[in-house]
């Protein structure tokens, strides 16, 4: 059963390792994944725990339904204190990982200490060993996978592993599996280069009994159905995420040259049809490839065309390559943004920031913040795609003064850097954001602002928002199962009713992280996708655990009160422009340059953005500042944390 | 009319849904070794190949069967394993030229694919008909046609580079 799935914990730096059941009453609580993760997180660090010390915990996991009978439920979740941003870190990938750690018996690892040389952990149903990793130190990310499975001489080992850049401590260094599966955000392949744990091997091939096998097995195949007849989905089975940033660069939604620019011109060569072009001609015509048991297939499958990498094999570009390898810096050639796709993947980091980073960096080399001295020489100039690459490198290896400063994250850059170079930083609580531009959608500015991990588009975004779905649309999926009768608007440059809606889509994200599914199974991109009235039965037939959809709705909820919990007791104030829900002041003051008659123009209201601020953190039960009422932990059950029951 | 399952490898995705309702189907949980389909990967060139039983007319698994529990069913034009008679030995196993029958550990028996009955489910799931069950002589056309497609595509080529020439 999915329920019977253990905990471990590992102390790396006595060799300790115990394994417990996870009792129901906290699974009825955080159900899994993520929200338990954010209870194991809480419970196991210290307030001010040094992120890259022994105390830190590093969590890593699977959702409740992961490897059940119910499809794309195969994401893992990692958590530790984020030595990014000294809060919450937190990442999510897909891929094979985490179904093959519940099938080695675990949903969750916690993992804590310092290995005194480099090791790596190898989970074999129900066992776990620390292994010698001091040949596998300073391979890529493919590479180490490979030779892990080579070393156990098992091919259908499954690994997360970290690369150069987490052993080099760049502060937003993922952990990837597969080619290009990646927990991207928050550095927590840094956290892991920090304990000196190469990578977490895992081989599971116990039963996962599945409480109705034939209800849950036709039940996915109709929730199957719901997912692949979505127009959303089938889009992304064609083109993958590249198609977003299409659609929504000729709209004027994409950050170009940093933030001076809400849209990248002329950049066929980045467009969505052309990268599919070079797959088609590098894989053929089938060439989209899919994580565990998931039927929208996203991952397009390419060989570099061109250049000093071609014939590389490798997925995506997700649309945040193009957005971070191509718009951000003003580079408008897909070789640039396969290669730096390819690089970040191989090194392991994330290509979020490490776009962001750079971009940022150039804007200050326009302005004279920064000149060829600190970059000793390199010519940063925007759209200068081999300075790029080059930064990239310098950036994962921390050579140089400039790579060096840059991998300690924007903000200590910022500091080490000095004049005004933090006044062109574009991020929330110390973690870029993304290569959206959020200036014409109040309802996505108020997202990145009140994420729980930083500028962030997965953890609330209303996409939907884009859509102007009539009212009567917007208030069918807004009203459950929580009935709500505020506002509503289709506009999406409105102000009114965002807040409702990015609570709404906050706790869903939060379900489906607990549940182990992909966003795009959810209303995230889809409006007719699954959420809340779907979901009970999948967890009942799968699990046998009775949920309405009330009750997921209230443990969403205090799963994200208890991510607040973890952001305060570290420090999160309202208005701390470092640590807090607050965006940049470019978002106040700047108007987008470009882009259609609705967003040209467009800057956010700073005093509606505050009474924004204000209902949202009325719904989320806080106060004024931002802290949570007691009134608020009381009612969800919340007041006894750290209960320290695991 | 005769039935075959059908694979093409190159529209595979990789996801494993197949190995995951094949175990599902049969023994209603969720555990790949108890898959009859197994997708065979090679991660770093992007090549997924799903390996399934071929339902030999001239069989290594029924003729090495050293207590003949492996028989033809001609009806639903597959092999099949008779539980009552096995004796577990696994002789199937070390013959099948495919890799196709697996010694299911965890139930100390041998399994294969049994077209679940003429209702093959791997197909019924797989949304890029990477595996597909078709009337058996329509499997090499489908493959005729595709090599046919291939050459008319060359050919073309060739035209325009005479033409360019």
């Amino acid at each position: 059963m999915a329920l019977d799935r253990k905990i471990a914990y590992i102390n790396l730096s006595t060799g300790e390792i115990e394994t417990k059941p996870i009792p129901l009453e906290l699974r009825k609580k955080f159900l899994g994944g993520r929200g338990m993760d954010a209870y194991l997180l809480y419970n196991h660090t210290k307030k001010g725990c040094d992120p890259m010390g022994p105390d830190n915990a590093l969590i890593i996991s699977g959702g409740l339904l992961t490897a059940t009978c119910a499809s794309a439920t195969a994401r893992t979740h990692v958590m530790a204190k984020s030595p990014l941003t000294g809060l919450l870190g937190s990442c999510n990938m897909g891929g094979f990982f985490a179904p093959e750690l519940a099938w080695a018996g675990f949903h969750h690892l916690v993992i804590k200490g310092q290995a005194k040389k480099p090791v790596y952990l190898y989970i074999n149903n129900g066992d776990i060993e620390i292994r010698d990793a001091t040949a596998l130190w300073g391979k890529t990310t493919t590479d180490t996978q490979w030779a892990i499975r080579d070393e156990l001489d098992d091919q259908e080992v499954k690994s997360l592993v970290i690369g150069p850049a987490g052993e080099h401590l760049v502060r937003w260094a993922n952990v990837m599996t597969g080619i290009k599966n990646a927990g991207g955000r928050t550095g927590m392949g840094c956290v892991m280069g920090s304990k000196n744990l190469k990578a977490v091997a895992v081989r599971g091939t116990l039963d996962i009994k599945i409480a109705h096998p034939v209800e849950a097995f036709e039940f996915n195949k109709r929730f199957i159905e719901q997912i692949t007849s979505a127009k959303v989905n089938q889009t992304q089975g064609t083109l993958g995420t590249p198609f977003i940033w299409g659609a929504t660069n000729s709209w004027g939604g994409v950050r170009t040259r940093n933030f001076q620019y809400n849209q990248c011109e002329n950049a066929d060569d980045i467009e969505p049809e052309r990268i599919d072009e070079i797959c088609e001609e590098t894989m053929g015509p089938y060439h989209m490839a899919g994580c565990f048991g998931c039927q929208v297939h996203c991952r397009a499958q390419h060989k570099i065309p061109s250049g000093p990498y071609k014939g590389r094999y490798e997925e995506g570009p997700e649309y945040t390559s193009q957005g971070a390898f191509g718009g951000e810096p003003d580079c408008k050639s897909a070789e640039t943004v396969l290669v730096g796709n390819h690089l970040v993947d191989q090194f392991g980091m994330d290509n979020l920031e490490t776009g962001s980073i750079i971009a940022w960096a150039m804007e200050l080399y326009e302005l004279g913040i920064i000149s060829t001295k600190e970059t000793e020489g390199l010519d940063l100039r925007w759209g200068n795609d081999e300075a790029l690459i080059e930064m990239i490198e310098n950036i994962c290896y921390r050579k140089g003064w400039l790579g060096n400063t840059l991998a300690d994250g924007g903000i200590p850059a910022s500091e080490k850097i000095g004049k005004d170079s933090f006044d062109y930083l574009i991020q929330v609580k110390g973690m870029s954001n993304l290569h959206s531009d959020e200036r014409a959608t109040p309802a996505l500015a108020l997202n990145i602002a009140t994420a729980s991990r930083g500028s962030d588009h997965l953890r609330s975004r209303p996409a939907i928002d884009l859509y102007h779905l009539p009212e009567k649309v917007l208030r069918k999926i807004y009203s459950n199962p929580i009935p709500y009768d505020g506002p509503l608007s289709s506009e999406h440059t409105e102000y009114i009713g965002k807040p409702w809606q990015v609570f709404w889509q906050e706790n869903c994200y939060m379900a489906v992280d607990c549940l182990g599914i992909c966003k795009y199974h959810t209303t995230f991109l889809g409006a007719t996708l699954p959420n809340f009235e779907d979901w009970p039965k999948v967890i009942y037939y799968n699990t046998g655990l009775e949920l309405t959809p009330t009750d997921i709705w209230e443990i969403a909820v205090r799963c994200n009160t208890l991510e607040r919990m973890f952001n305060l007791r570290e420090g999160l104030k309202r208005t701390d422009l470092k640590k807090g829900d607050l965006l940049n002041h470019r978002y106040f003051d700047e108007p987008c340059r470009r882009g259609a008659l609705d967003v040209i123009g467009k800057k956010i209201d700073r005093k509606k953005f505050d009474a924004m601020i204000d209902e949202f953190y009325g719904y989320k039960g806080l106060d004024k500042k931002g802290n949570i009422k007691p009134a608020t932990l009381k009612k969800q059950g919340l007041a006894a944390e750290p209960s320290h029951v695991l | 009319m005769d039935k075959a399952l059908m694979i093409n490898h190159e529209k595979c995705t990789g996801c494993r849904l197949c190995e995951l309702v094949c175990a599902v189907k049969h023994d209603g949980i969720s555990n790949p070794t108890r898959s009859r389909i197994k997708v065979m990967k090679w991660e770093m060139e992007g090549l997924y190949i799903p390996m399934s039983c071929q339902q030999c007319q001239d069989a290594p698994c029924e003729n090495g069967c050293p207590v003949g529990a492996i028989s033809r069913n001609e009806t639903l034009n597959r092999v099949e394993v008779d539980q009552e008679i096995c004796i577990g030995c696994r002789t199937c196993v070390s013959v099948c030229p495919f890799g196709a029958m697996t010694f299911n550990a965890i139930d100390r028996k041998v399994i294969k694919c049994d077209l679940c009955d003429g209702d093959p489910q791997c197909v019924r799931f797989c949304d890029v008909k990477a595996v597909e069950y078709v009337p058996a002589t329509d499997v090499s056309i489908v493959k005729k046609r595709d090599a046919a497609l291939r050459l008319k595509e060359a050919s073309k080529k060739a035209d325009s580079l005479q033409a360019n020439s």
